[in-house]
């Protein structure tokens, strides 16, 4: 009689371990549903129904627009050394979990090796950008020579709130190369997550929300990018938009036309990689992607420079 | 004198959950957006009040934002009754009221006649509307003859002057003592009873609001006069200043919806209300960065 209790346990056990997840937003720390209570299935490649994700709406945006909006100046004023440490944290649970980011992966049409590859690539991709926070003010600041009694000098200062958008493949590592640099620069984000595969961005999330970033630093919505883009660039608190060239053209044009009613800065860059391609090369795609990636100038590109002129009297 | 009329607050409470559901959208949105800025009382009460300030407070009063066309200017300015006279220089030409806090502000910690010569002082500098606040430490100790004649003495000193009341409900401690101090004032000739200083937390709450509201709502029934309602402090989105016109409509009735009989006293109330505004008349979700400070 006792024994068969235990099986029953045990079974209950199993069943458990099997349940679905429910993937959702992460705005301000916190994962809400979105606010429209819409969702579209997320499918494998043979069409198999895995999760549920969100469509989320306008007013998502809004929400976490205005997280953002909050958040940006305590990350701005931490010493860029704690930023990085941060920022390496981040490499360090990611690293831990790696196994649950594989399988997601796999789930919607990665092969083993590529979902591999592309996750040590997210990795060596953090904590190549945890090593700039401190020294991009170093490499690219500079002290001006004036023909003036002046000490002149130049450094970096963070534009502000930055929509992401992000390519659809390589899912995690195009939204981290396009994260990355903003976080580094001190910027606080609004990620629209990969459509054909969110899974990873928003099980980032769960990484980002155990690492020490400040709550609304980096906030994840998922659901259409043709709903999507639009209100984030239109916001007027939005400053930089950040794409992936592959987004569909028409949505490009419209973003770029948005975007000038505050005048956002607006980048589109390169790091697209078909699913077939990942699957079919994928040491020499990642590594290709993984390289472009590298880059200190996409810091650059969403900091401000600001001069000083500080008179100095003889 | 007055009754101690018991309040049910668990009534209250659900009265103000059920009001903070109503879905004020798009139209009716627009129209209550204009109405909570023509009846905002533009208000700045530091210690730290330079000229420049007020002068700057009272321009966004004429002028909240230029880029649209047709948006209405706020009720009054509320400042300390030694930068009354340079806001009425400013406002002069405008339907703008000045409201100046007296009484020995915020804590009301003085002597009757102290307390006069500051109404005397700000009306005679030019104020129209007087912000005085009630002793409480007397109302506290039961001594609520003392603080009625005190209202009645300063409402004489006003003249033509309009009287709000305070009643800084964060420290009167229930909402027992929330009506009793409301029917006080009323009796004693407030033209309106407002919440708070904003120098004490809570200032303005949804419950305590109710409660005035229904002391104004009986008071009419029984007076046939009809007493102004302002909260203050605390207010600072759209979404609640909404729910506050949802519940005076619903407690009052279309007649206090009106600039002349219900007032937000507040300071970043007007940029929120502002932004709201252009967004539903733009559809862009708007930035502070193109709203004035103050």
């Amino acid at each position: 009689m006792e024994k068969k209790q235990t099986n029953d346990d045990t079974s209950q056990i199993n069943t458990m371990n099997s349940i679905p997840k429910t993937y959702k937003n992460y705005i301000n720390g916190e994962f809400p549903r979105t606010e429209s209570g819409r969702y579209y299935s997320c499918e494998a490649p043979d069409g198999k129904h895995i999760a549920n994700v969100g469509l989320s709406t306008r007013k998502d945006v809004r929400n976490a627009v205005q997280a953002a909006r909050k958040a940006q100046a305590s990350w701005a004023n931490k010493t860029a050394y704690n930023r990085g440490q941060i920022i390496y944290r981040i490499a360090e649970i990611l690293s831990g979990r790696r196994e649950q980011f594989t399988n997601e992966m796999v789930l919607l049409g990665y092969s083993q090796e590529a979902a591999e590859l592309e996750i040590n690539a997210c990795i060596e991709l953090i904590i190549y950008f945890a090593g700039w926070t401190d020294k991009i003010g170093q490499v690219f600041g500079s002290v001006n020579p004036v023909a003036s009694d002046h000490f002149n000098f130049s450094r970096q200062e963070p534009v502000g709130v930055v929509g992401i958008i992000s390519p659809e493949t390589p899912s995690l590592l195009g939204m981290l190369g396009l994260l990355l640099p903003n976080m580094v620069a001190a910027n606080s984000q609004v990620i629209i997550a990969s459509t054909q595969i969110p899974l990873p961005t928003c099980t980032f999330a769960e990484v980002l929300a155990t690492s020490d970033v400040p709550a609304g630093t980096v906030n994840i919505i998922t659901g259409l990018k043709s709903e999507l883009i639009p209100p984030i660039s239109q916001h007027m608190d939005v400053d930089v938009v950040v794409g992936d060239q592959s987004l569909d053209i028409e949505l490009r044009v419209m973003c770029e036309l948005e975007s000038a009613s505050n005048m956002k800065k607006v980048y589109f860059w390169n790091s697209f990689i078909s699913l077939e391609e990942l699957n079919s090369s994928p040491n020499e795609t990642i590594s290709t992607c993984l390289h472009t990636l590298k880059d200190p100038y996409h810091i650059l590109h969403v900091q401000e420079v600001k001069t000083t002129w500080h008179p100095i009297s003889e | 004198m007055i009754d101690r009329i018991p309040i049910d607050a668990v009534g209250i409470q659900e009265r103000v959950e059920r009001i903070c559901t109503r879905s004020i959208k798009k139209e009716s949105k627009l129209q209550a957006l204009d109405l909570a800025l023509r009846m905002m009382d533009l208000t700045t009460l530091e210690g730290s009040d330079s000229e420049g300030k007020v002068r700057q407070l009272c321009n966004k009063a004429l002028h909240p934002y230029t880029e649209l066309p047709n948006i209405p200017s706020v009720a009054a300015v509320c400042v300390y009754p030694n930068r009354v006279s340079l806001a009425k220089s400013i406002l002069c030409n405008s339907s703008i009221s000045i409201a100046s806090v007296a009484t020995a502000f915020p804590s009301g910690m003085s002597s009757l006649q102290i307390k006069l010569d500051d109404v005397n002082y700000a009306v005679s500098e030019g104020a129209d509307e007087i912000d005085m606040v009630i002793s409480r430490g007397a109302f506290l100790s039961g001594e609520y003859a003392k603080v009625h004649d005190e209202i009645a003495q300063i409402k004489e000193a006003c003249g033509t002057a309009h009287l709000k009341v305070i009643l800084e409900t964060g420290e009167l401690g229930s909402l027992e003592n929330v009506r009793m101090a409301s029917d006080l004032a009323m009796k004693a000739g407030a033209d309106f009873i407002k919440t708070s200083t904003g120098k004490i937390s809570p200032a303005a709450t949804m419950p305590v609001v109710l409660v005035m509201l229904q002391a104004i709502r009986d008071f009419h029934e029984t007076t046939g006069k009809k007493i102004g309602m302002k909260p203050a402090g605390g207010i600072r989105s759209s979404k609640q200043a909404i729910q506050y016109l949802v519940m005076v409509k619903e407690t009052l009735g279309n007649d206090w919806l009106n600039p002349s009989l219900f007032r937000f006293g507040a300071s970043s109330l007007a940029n929120d209300v502002l932004m709201q505004w252009v967004k539903e008349k733009t559809g862009r979700y708007q930035s502070l960065n193109y709203f004035s400070n103050d």
